[in-house]
């Protein structure tokens, strides 16, 4: 009996001191991955994925409590490279996918008041006091942090529309 | 030295650990999606069996057999394995974050695996010596990481073909992993007896 | 030389296909040029590269030759007016495109007068420095006529670098029903020849070879006959193979040597043109005439008058087809309109588009020609792989597209794949094989141009974070220098209440401040 109780005890003791020392050997400072995963994601602190900040979307990327294609502003190739990067697979949500949202404005509509201009944060849109803003699509991000500013509902998401030089063939329809 | 070589072919190949004792099915299940996660597992598990076979004789012979201690056996094998895993998964998380969150859950699950636990307990059952102990371990991780690949090289096929329905995903892969167990003991005849 | 001789040298490439070829009888029709429509629609984008910038109005008057579009960037084409006429719009036509969607363009009105602008002629091309006919070459619009409108004057002044030694003169047309190079050999040999020979003396290669499929005996024979004078210039037969007249096998055939993967011919020395554009060269540098037409086969089943066409630029592919009296509507009537060869050309919605530059051909398949079947299951008997030929495995390529993986396709070399049709022609369950690469390129090129897009932003959040901080920093700094001056002028005064209250309005109105 007391041989039994004493064996496991040191085994254990023995054990748990090799495994303290490999911990402080292996020890791994914050965690690389999130790390890694926030350097790809927008960065616009948007809050579309549900998570506080992009920061907060890549702890929850890496912990697998959210999908790599949580990111709506990343759209696709966001999607599938922090997929690649972690290893696992990640549905896409196939052929319906609109493509990014980029914010648009009714020129009809637009009083000039620039508060969407301050809460871009891109810079994409342009314009001044009392003056028609435009959005440059190229650098919108699709956070949709305008939309709410606008006090004449004259922004609204749009897909980028697709040009001859973007467009491509989609799949064959399956057959077997 | 045939000895020996002969003890690594049967392990690996003909009383393999997977389709011919059935050990260690949770994670050929399991961790078989892509090839590269197969390699990574394969490799840690032959690391962790390896070591569990070397620590488990070294258990049986120095502390369990000297002190009559026979009935903890499986609890103190466990309690090594536990930390070898432990061990194994805080290096792999040093080395290779991406293979460690492909892994998931499976890396700690290696602990029971029954595979490990399994090839400490015949080491014991078949009475071999320390070098036979951890060439018996080598050999059936071997074995393990090889069905691993070749059933995650499979399955990686059957994902691009057109299976039906009702057969894809599990029931397709159960019954390719029972096709490859019928063709690994056609490796029953290759040492006469 | 002997045809054991030629057998021996001839270096060949594996894989490819030989399809029955459909030239004839359109090939021996004689020429026939087609007099300008009442209204041309010229997109501003004809070639590979950026798009031109209109620099004409809507209700100006051009004339025949005239620019009317400007090349934006290193690698763009002028385009000119290909007719006499008035500018009645400029905005979206339709493109000649399997998507169907618009592109930008000028729609010109024809006056019926057809007259040339005035023309910069020359009588002694070879009297020119060769960076001069580059630019004569651009300034006429010049692209690549056998169907990647890749513009010439890039090529041919050296503007990709290397020294070119050789000069291959593309004129294999190994695409089935196609024949206007055939065609043009065998109407305008000379002028073909006269247009090598500027191009030798612009590029400063050696010598340049002229390579013609061995189904085209008349045309190696007229050719062979205007060579005789030319010393640097030699006609070479080839055999009959698709795809001979893709860049790569042709200069594989022709010099026995390989084009590295990613590489250009220039990066052996090598630069290939267009049998086609030696003539559009020869017109643009001695009569200083631009591209403003070209030849066009139009063939297939449901063509009542098959034959070659010599097309204004812009003229909607509908309009040539009336030309050569319409279509057919007997055996089942017209199944698959294409631009271009039925290999590698594209399948286009509607008769409405214009012809371009690029188009070497209109074609009005009936079913049978079509052949398509309903696409079964791939078999694994690895007819794509025998035919295929860069050495792919477009099996293993599409199946993984087929369920999405396209990086894994991307891995089995998708990159090299040329797009030229061999894998799907044999396949005998009807796979539509190409359509599954050119949706995994596309794929591919989408998820590039989100990963910069998706950089871009980042960018710009972290320059408008960094401003917001900078702009605050300065504001406190600002503050705090003003409430320190301002104490001191209140050491001084005595009387500190009235400005201090001023910074704080100021500072008020600062926040009002955007971007």
């Amino acid at each position: 009996m007391l041989a039994a109780i004493l064996s496991l005890t040191i085994l254990g003791a023995v054990l748990g001191t090799v495994l303290g020392f490999a911990n402080r050997f292996f020890q791994v400072e914050g965690n690389p991955l999130v790390e890694e995963i926030e350097a790809l994601m927008p960065g616009s602190n948007c809050g579309q994925c549900g998570f506080p900040g992009c920061a907060g979307a890549a702890a929850a990327i890496a912990a697998g409590q959210a999908s790599p294609a949580c990111c709506p502003p990343g759209g696709r190739s966001l999607a599938v490279t922090i997929a690649q990067r972690l290893g696992v697979s990640v549905d896409l949500g196939g052929a319906d996918d609109p493509g990014p949202l980029v914010a648009e404005i009714d020129e009809s509509i637009c009083i000039g008041c620039t508060r969407c201009i301050r809460a871009c944060p891109t810079d994409a849109i342009l314009g001044g006091p009392k003056q028609i803003h435009n959005v440059m699509r190229d650098s919108c991000s699709g956070c949709a942090q305008c939309i709410d500013q606008c006090p004449t509902e004259a922004m609204v998401m749009q897909p980028l529309p697709v040009t001859l030089q973007q467009w491509f063939w989609p799949k064959p329809a399956l057959r077997g | 030295m045939n000895e020996y070589l002969l003890l690594l072919l049967s392990t690996a190949l003909i009383n393999n650990v997977v389709l011919v004792k059935f050990l260690g099915l949770c994670p050929t299940m399991g961790v078989s999606k892509s090839v590269d996660a197969a390699l990574g597992m394969g490799l840690a598990t032959t690391f962790v069996i390896t070591l569990a076979a070397a620590a488990s004789w070294m258990l049986e012979h120095w502390l369990l057999a000297p002190f009559d201690l026979g009935f903890l056996r499986i609890l103190s094998f466990i309690l090594v394995i536990a930390a070898a895993v432990q061990f194994t998964e805080m290096a792999i998380r040093k080395t290779s974050p991406a293979l460690y969150e492909s892994l998931g859950i499976y890396l700690p699950l290696i602990t029971t695996n029954c595979a490990v636990l399994g090839v400490a307990l015949l080491n014991v059952q078949q009475g071999y010596g320390f070098v036979k102990s951890v060439l018996f371990g080598f050999g059936s991780a071997l074995g393990f990481t090889i069905v691993l690949l070749i059933f995650a090289g499979l399955r990686e096929r059957l994902a691009l073909a057109g299976v039906p329905a009702a057969f894809s995903g599990a029931p397709a892969a159960f019954i390719t992993i029972s096709l490859l167990s019928l063709a690994f003991m056609g490796f029953s005849g290759l040492i006469p007896a | 030389m002997g045809i054991l001789d030629r057998f021996l040298r001839t270096a060949r490439f594996s894989g490819g296909v030989h399809p029955d070829d459909h030239k004839r009888p359109a090939a021996d029709a004689p020429l026939r040029v087609m007099p300008p429509p009442a209204r041309l629609y010229v997109p501003l984008v004809q070639h590979i590269g950026s798009p031109a910038r209109a620099v004409v109005a809507v209700g100006d008057h051009v004339r025949k030759g005239q620019r009317i579009g400007e090349p934006q960037g290193a690698v763009s084409a002028a385009i000119h007016a290909p007719t006499s006429g008035r500018v009645i719009a400029i905005g979206d036509i339709v493109a000649p495109h399997p998507s169907g969607l618009p592109v930008r363009g000028i729609t010109i009105e024809s006056d019926g007068r057809d007259e040339w602008c005035e023309l910069e002629a020359c009588d002694d091309p070879f009297a020119l420095d060769p960076a001069e006919i580059g630019r004569r070459v651009a300034r006429a619009g010049v692209v690549g006529l056998g169907g990647a409108a890749f513009p010439s004057a890039v090529k041919l002044s050296g503007g990709l670098g290397a020294r070119v030694e050789l000069l291959i003169i593309n004129a294999s047309e190994c695409e089935p029903f196609l024949s206007c190079d055939d065609r043009l050999m065998r109407d305008r040999a000379a002028e073909a020849v006269d247009g090598i020979a500027i191009m030798l003396h612009a590029t400063g290669a050696r010598e340049a070879r002229i390579g013609i499929e061995d189904n085209k005996p008349e045309a190696i024979a007229v050719m062979r006959a205007a060579v005789a004078g030319h010393a640097r210039i030699r006609v070479e037969v080839i055999p009959t193979r698709y795809p001979m007249g893709s860049e790569k096998h042709l200069i594989l055939v022709l010099t026995g040597r390989e084009v590295p993967a990613e590489g250009r011919p220039s990066d052996i020395g090598v630069v290939v043109h267009n049998v086609g554009t030696a003539v559009a060269v020869r017109n643009a540098v001695r009569f200083g005439r631009p591209l403003v037409s070209r030849l066009v086969t139009v063939n297939g089943a449901c063509v009542r008058e098959p034959g070659n066409v010599e097309v204004p630029i812009g003229t909607l592919a509908g309009e040539v087809l009336a030309f050569c009296g319409g279509l057919r509507v007997d055996h089942g009537g017209p199944a698959r309109l294409l631009l271009g060869g039925p290999m590698t050309g594209m399948q286009v919605p509607t008769l409405e588009v214009p012809v371009i530059k690029g188009t070497g051909g209109i074609l009005v398949l009936d079913a049978a020609e079509v052949g398509e079947g309903d696409g079964g299951p791939c078999i694994r008997c690895g007819d794509c792989m025998r035919a295929c030929p860069v050495g792919l495995l477009p099996l293993e390529i599409a199946a993984r597209v087929r369920v999405g993986e396209v990086d894994k396709a991307a891995g089995f070399g998708l990159a090299d794949c040329i797009a030229c049709g061999c894998c799907a022609y044999v396949c005998p369950s009807r796979i539509p094989l190409v359509q599954y690469f050119h949706h995994a390129k596309g794929e591919l090129a989408a998820r590039t141009r989100g990963t910069q897009r998706n950089e871009t932003i980042r960018t710009l959040t972290r320059a408008k974070a960094e401003r917001l901080e900078r702009e605050e920093r300065d504001k406190a700094e600002a503050l705090a220098r003003r409430a320190a001056a301002s104490l001191a002028a209140a050491a001084a005064a005595k009387q500190s209440a009235p400005v201090t209250e001023k910074v704080a309005e100021d500072a008020n109105e600062e926040s009002g401040v955007c971007a």
